[in-house]
Order: structure tokens, then C-alpha cells, then sequence
């Protein structure tokens, strides 16, 4: 570890923490419906879309209503970007001239990008049309991290109302994440992009004459506006294969700071949305020190073990941290804290390979994915997602001194904890047990690069990934096979229904309950104590389960590594 | 759910009209007129051909030439169009070895090639860089200890003088930026122009 790198580190924090607030405050006049900057550009525009679709800014939605809205417009934009897939061949914007792309493949696509996931079982410079990566997928990318906002801003609502019946507008919520905070962003970042040297074209591929007098094709396309809204929205799915490590896709340290920043920007504002929406920013501010602890935890490990290299090319008597897979432009600290900040916030993003880091240092991406994406988390899942451990974290706490638990007046009951628990499970029983399937099939077994405990890892990470709706890859496993394009499918499915749909239910619920005005002994959940339990709660109740898998893998690989062992 | 089909139909084909084709073809347009040389992909062009982009790596085998880092990118065989092998530096499929650490194949593979740079030039250790392969296949950048490490051969090749070489190497090193972000590295493509172009 280098002071450099640790300097680095810290102004990626610093502008994270800068950003919470403005951030914050902009987006929650959004979704209040107060007029912003913007107002005058897009409000008449805003009311027309309503007009045609049917409904209105003040039309309320029960939750059940909600969940309704969410999943036909989820299951609609599945079969529009199937089809594009399939019909690509005789579709217009196709230089490159892809054929259709299979079935099994489609499908897992398909459901990748609509759950926000963008796990990839193709090269997007070698299987996607232009027109399939602009109309297909960058759509969803924008509207799969629109959902997540959405939902996080009804869940919200559950707790700031009191006696209500609704949990907001759907459509309200999904148009202006779109409009008013996702698509301005993203204009400004892709210009950006370009400038800093990422391709924006409807050009061929170019061949080149390389100065050793070789032929080299070139692929470009229309790459930065995918960009942006690939990180800012959390979704991850690279317009090239290698993703965030091409140097086309992530030119330079700038641009990668850039895109670090958007990964996580987002996600830590929501933390000041839900302060302000339920009136006290403090309590906003407590459930992002205790993502901010678990985060820090990550970076320092990971860029550790990568800095500490790898002790076999040590022994053929090379030095420094472990560079295979990774570029010279980024180094050892930006490819770790890349890979901590992608995976902690759900975005599935790579500027460096993470099955090349070292069995310790690709340990913590995992276990950022095992906990269910909180650590910021995905763009309005992540919130989500805490929350659901915030309220498993207050019910601990009032057994412990035999009280019914509250939660920002909220009396959290019987029903909460079961929606609670029964999102948090739904992980592990989609991460576990389809690796558990998977590692006894042989045929399964076949498509792993590495062999001895990474193989498992490999397999471990893959579902884990997919249910995490992360999308980064420990990317030697061959997943382009029908078993792993259904099942890893259906894993991303399970991943983000089963937590949305209960966590909608708790909306619902505590919208509906009084009020009680906190008294003497009511937990305070805005300090100290309250952020220790919160995360003593996320690694015993989300990452305790996941402990022996990891012991097969990146800690059995790590052992075997130090007695130089190869495999 | 179908009472919530016409709002689903409407906001899917509105947002498809504005994300996936206006936003993209405007910043296409946009991109194109402001930045036009990066929009394109950065390419360097050549009495008319074009020979390759600023921001990626080739592959350079003859010891005239500065190396890249390893690259593992896949493409069609030149001898069997049929089947797939190993075409560094091919830019229409970028990936790295996604090789773990412990992986025996790779670890026989930098053993060789540590063997092969110590032969060459046994008076510097042999940076990391240099025998590990980029994550992207498409690296356009060595550290600077690679590119030092190189100059006796390509002294020799060229029949020039090492300090002449080394001050190139010099003059190609970028810094960090603001010097803080990033590594300070070097340009293989644009040193090994600058090599021919001192040898005009």
C-alpha cells in the first residue's frame, strides 16, 4: 500500500461525502413534486406522458397497486428487449452485421438488464447490434435503476406517512427518476466521456495498419452515452467485453474517478433522501456512517491483499502487488477500490479482472454481494435493502431489552420482521443453492477456467452475483451454456422480485399504522450505538450464513497459494 | 396488472423514444461535432491509413520495438479461420486470462517469460508489469520500469545508443494527473512512433 494510493482513496471518499447532501436535497424536491431548475423544461412534457398513459401526478397507489405497475412494466420491457435480441439480423443500426442472438442467451439478457443486474454471457463488441445496445439495453440501464429509486421512494413514504392508504405513484416515481435526475446527469457525464477520449459513433469498425505491418480492426459504437448511465444508474453491462477495463470504456484516471463517483453518488444521496422525507437528516446520516464503515473495511482489505501480491510470481523473483489483469493506468489502489466500490454498490462494473485478484482480495467483492448490496447498494436498492436490515436490527435490539421495537415512531410488528427475513433469506437460498446444484453436475462443473477451490469460487461468485443483482463476474467461467443461462436467470429473478415485493409490503403496512411519539425509552437510531448494531446486524444475520462457502473457496485457495500449491 | 397495461405501453415506448434513441443519436451528433477526433475512437492516421488509436495497445514482437504487456484476446486462427486462438491485442474482443492466482498454467507462463527477459537483460529485476497480462488485452500502457527495462535491446537493434533511446523513454513517461491520479506510465504505440520517427 502506497500513500498515493491511500490519498487517492480518500478524495473518492471526500467527494462522495460532499455530494450526499446537495445531491440529496435535489432529488427529494423531485419526488415531493416541487419545482426544480428543470421544472420548466420537463413539466409540460411530464403531464402529457401522464395524460396518454392514463393516470395523474395526484393519483395515489395502494401498495399492492404499486407492485402491479412495477411488474407490468418489468415483464413489458422483457419481451421488447427479447425480441430486439432475436430479430437484430433484419433490424437498421447494425454495421457489424450480428446475426440473431440465441435463445437461452436472449432470455438471460433479457432478465439481466431489467433486474438492473447486466451479468453478461456475451462481448457486447461481438454479439450486439448498435441498435440493440442504444434501444435495448441503455434503455433498460434507465429504467431498471428507475425502478429501484421508485421503489425506495414509496418504501420511504411507508415510513414518513402515518394512517395513509398509499405509498405513492409508480409511474410519477418512474418517469422522474428518469427525466429529472438520471437523463441530465447522464448528458453532462457522456460529453464528458467523449471528451476523455470514450467512442461515441455509428461508424464501422476501423482496420488499422498496425507499425509492425499487421491488421488490427478496431471496434468503436456508441459507447459514452451507455457509459454514463451504466454507472450512474448502478447497472454495470460494459459496450465492450472487458467492460470498464478497455481503454476505451475507462481512458484514464480521471475518467475513472469520474466513474467511481457516479457508481456510488446516487445511492449514498438516497440515505439523505429518506433523512429528509422522514424529517430528520441525522437519521439519514446514521445508516450512511455504517455503509461508510463496512465500506472502508472492504477497501482496506482488498487493497492489502492485491498490494501484498501474490507469493508464487514472488518466488520466481518478481515483485510488487498482483498486476495480472489489471491495467498499468490504474494500479493496484484504483483496480481495488474499483472493484470494492462496484461490487459494494451493486453495479457489477470492472476496470480490472476480479478473477485475477488474489484469492484474499476477490474474497471481499464476494462478501460485498453476500450481504445483499447494502454497503450503498444499487440505486435505490441498496436503501432498500438496509432498511430491511434496519428493521431486523431494532427488532434484535428491543428482544434484547424486552420491548416492542420502533423505528422512527413506527411500532415494527410481526409482520415487518417476517417480510424482513423473508427478503434477507431469499439471497442465500438463490446464492447457495444453485452453486450447491451446480458444483455437483459435471456438466456444469466443465465450464470453469480455473481448477481446485478458485473452480468453486468461480461458480460461488457467479450466483452470487446474479441474485445480488451485481453483474461483475469472476469472468473465466464459460456461463454462455444453456444450464447457466436458465438458472443464473432465474437467480437475478429471485434476487430482485423477492426483495422488492416484501419490501413494498412493509411499505404498505407502516404507511398504514399511527405514530407514536418517542418517549424516554425509545432506541435513539441516530447515533453511535445505533450504527454499531446496525452493522454487528448485516454481517451476523447476512454474512455469517455464507461463511463455510467461503471457506471452500477464497480461504482454502489462500492457504493452499501460501504452501505453494498450484492447481 | 392489466388495468396497468396502457401506462406500462405508453411510459415504455415514451422512455425508448428518449433514452435509447434520442439521448444516444443527440450525443452521437453533439459528441461528433465538439469532439470529433475522440468520438471516433482516437485514431492516428498516417499519410491517409489510419494505424491504430491512441488509447490502444498493439502487439509489437520485433526487437526494434518497445513490448506491450502480455495480451490473451482470442480471434480466429490466421492458418484455420474456423477455429479460435490466441490474436494479442485484437480489438474486436477484449478480455483479460481471467486466470487465478493460483492457476498452474499461468504461473509456468510468467515462469518462461521472467526466464526469457532476465536472458535479455540481466541487469534490472524484471518488473511485474511486463510478464502479467492486461485486463483488458488491450493495455496501451507500460510502467516506466518496463519501458527502461527494454532499452538495452532496443538499443541494440537499432544500432543507436542507449542514452539516446532512454531520454525517448523520458520524454514519453506521463505522470500522474495533477499528480495524484493514477500511475505514471508510458505510451508503448506513441514511444515506439516517436522510435521511427527519430529514426527518419
Amino acid at each position: 500500500m502506497t500513500l498515493n494510493g491511500w490519498i487517492q482513496i480518500l478524495i473518492f471518499c471526500g467527494i462522495i461525502v460532499l455530494l450526499v447532501k446537495p445531491l440529496g436535497g435535489y432529488m427529494t424536491r423531485v419526488y415531493n413534486g416541487e419545482r426544480t431548475f428543470l421544472s420548466l423544461l420537463l413539466a409540460p412534457f411530464e403531464r402529457l406522458l401522464y395524460r396518454a398513459a392514463g393516470t395523474g401526478e395526484r393519483e395515489e397507489q395502494h401498495w399492492t397497486t404499486y407492485v402491479g405497475a412495477m411488474l407490468a412494466f418489468n415483464v413489458l420491457g422483457f419481451l421488447i428487449l427479447y425480441l430486439l435480441q432475436r430479430l437484430q439480423a433484419g433490424l437498421p443500426f447494425n454495421p457489424a452485421g450480428m446475426a440473431a442472438v440465441p435463445q437461452e442467451l436472449s432470455f438471460n439478457t433479457a432478465v439481466s438488464f431489467v433486474t438492473n443486474t447486466n451479468w453478461q454471457n456475451y462481448g457486447g463488441e461481438s454479439t450486439m447490434s448498435y441498435l440493440v445496445q442504444m434501444a435495448g439495453l441503455t434503455v433498460q440501464n434507465f429504467v431498471s435503476a428507475a425502478t429501484g429509486m421508485a421503489l425506495a421512494v414509496a418504501l420511504i413514504r411507508g415510513f414518513a406517512r402515518a394512517s395513509a392508504k398509499t405509498v405513492g405513484n409508480f409511474w410519477v416515481d418512474l418517469t422522474r427518476s428518469t427525466l429529472y435526475v438520471l437523463l441530465p446527469i447522464c448528458i453532462v457525464l457522456a460529453l464528458v466521456y467523449v471528451f476523455l477520449g470514450v467512442p461515441q459513433t455509428l461508424g464501422a469498425y476501423v482496420d488499422a495498419t498496425t507499425l509492425e505491418g499487421g491488421k488490427q480492426t478496431i471496434a468503436v459504437g456508441p459507447a459514452a452515452s451507455q457509459l454514463a448511465i451504466k454507472m450512474l444508474g448502478t447497472n454495470g453491462g460494459g459496450f465492450f467485453n472487458a467492460n470498464s477495463a478497455h481503454p476505451f470504456e475507462n481512458p484514464d484516471a480521471l475518467a475513472n474517478l469520474i466513474q467511481m463517483v457516479s457508481i456510488f453518488a446516487i445511492g449514498a444521496a438516497f440515505t439523505n433522501v429518506f433523512g429528509r422525507m422522514i424529517g430528520d437528516q441525522k437519521q439519514g446520516w446514521a445508516i450512511f456512517a455504517a455503509m461508510g464503515v463496512l465500506f472502508l473495511a472492504g477497501v482496506f482489505f482488498t487493497y492489502w491483499a492485491e498490494a501484498s501480491g501474490n507469493p508464487l510470481m514472488h518466488a520466481l523473483g518478481l515483485e510488487g502487488g498482483n498486476m495480472e489483469g489489471k491495467e498499468v493506468r490504474f494500479g493496484i489502489a484504483l483496480s481495488a477500490l474499483f472493484a470494492v466500490v462496484t461490487t459494494a454498490a451493486s453495479c457489477g462494473a470492472v476496470n480490472a479482472m476480479h478473477d485475477s485478484f488474489t484469492a484474499l482480495g476477490g474474497m471481499i467483492p464476494l462478501i460485498n454481494m453476500e450481504l445483499g448490496e447494502v454497503i450503498i447498494g444499487g440505486v435505490g436498492a441498496g436503501l432498500y435493502g438496509i432498511l430491511l436490515f434496519v428493521i431486523i436490527a431494532i427488532f434484535v435490539s428491543g428482544l434484547m431489552v424486552g420491548r416492542t421495537p420502533e423505528y422512527l415512531g413506527k411500532k415494527i410488528e410481526a409482520k415487518e420482521v417476517k417480510m424482513a427475513m423473508l427478503a434477507i433469506l431469499c439471497l442465500p437460498l438463490a446464492m447457495l443453492g444453485f452453486t450447491a446444484i451446480a458444483v455437483v453436475m459435471p456438466s456444469s462443473v466443465a465450464s470453469i477456467a480455473n481448477q481446485g477451490p478458485h473452480g468453486f469460487s468461480e461458480i460461488l461468485y457467479a450466483y452470487t452475483s446474479a441474485t445480488a443483482n451485481n453483474g461483475s463476474a469472476f469472468g473465466g467461467l464459460t456461463g454462455n451454456t444453456p444450464w447457466y443461462n436458465l438458472t443464473l436467470g432465474i437467480a437475478m429473478l429471485m434476487g430482485r422480485f423477492l426483495v422488492i415485493v416484501p419490501a413494498l409490503a412493509i411499505a404498505g403496512s407502516l404507511a398504514a399504522k399511527k405514530t407514536v411519539p418517542a418517549s424516554a425509552g425509545t432506541f435513539p437510531t441516530n447515533g453511535g450505538l445505533f450504527v454499531g448494531l446496525l452493522v454487528g446486524v448485516i454481517l451476523i444475520v447476512g454474512g455469517l450464513t455464507f461463511l463455510p462457502a467461503l471457506a471452500l473457496g477464497p480461504i482454502a485457495e489462500h492457504l493452499a497459494i501460501l504452501s505453494g500449491q498450484t492447481f | 396488472m392489466l388495468k396497468q397495461l396502457r401506462p406500462a405501453l405508453v411510459m415504455i415506448v415514451a422512455l425508448t423514444a428518449i433514452t435509447g434513441l434520442a439521448y444516444p443519436l443527440a450525443m452521437t451528433g453533439i459528441a461528433g461535432a465538439l469532439f470529433p477526433h475522440q468520438a471516433n475512437g482516437s485514431l492516428i492516421v498516417e499519410n491517409g491509413t489510419v494505424v491504430g488509436s491512441e488509447l490502444i495497445g498493439q502487439n509489437f514482437t520485433t526487437e526494434r520495438y518497445f513490448h506491450g504487456r502480455p495480451s490473451v484476446t482470442l480471434g480466429p486462427d490466421p492458418a484455420d479461420p474456423s477455429k479460435t486462438t490466441t490474436v494479442p491485442y485484437n480489438a474486436v474482443n477484449s478480455m483479460g486470462s481471467n486466470a487465478g492466482p493460483g492457476n498452474a498454467a499461468l504461473i509456468e507462463r510468467v515462469k518462461a517469460d521472467v526466464e526469457k527477459l532476465k536472458a535479455e537483460n540481466p541487469s534490472q529485476p524484471v518488473p511485474i508489469d511486463l510478464v502479467t497480462s492486461t485486463g483488458s488485452g488491450l493495455d496501451p500502457h507500460i510502467s516506466p520500469d518496463a519501458a527502461l527495462f527494454q532499452v538495452p535491446r532496443v538499443a541494440k537493434a537499432r544500432g543507436v545508443a542507449e542514452d539516446q533511446i532512454r531520454t525517448l523513454v523520458q520524454e514519453h513517461t506521463d505522470g500522474r494527473l495533477l499528480g495524484v491520479l493514477g500511475e505514471p506510465m508510458v505510451n508503448v504505440l506513441a514511444l515506439n512512433r516517436a522510435l521511427d520517427a527519430a529514426a527518419r
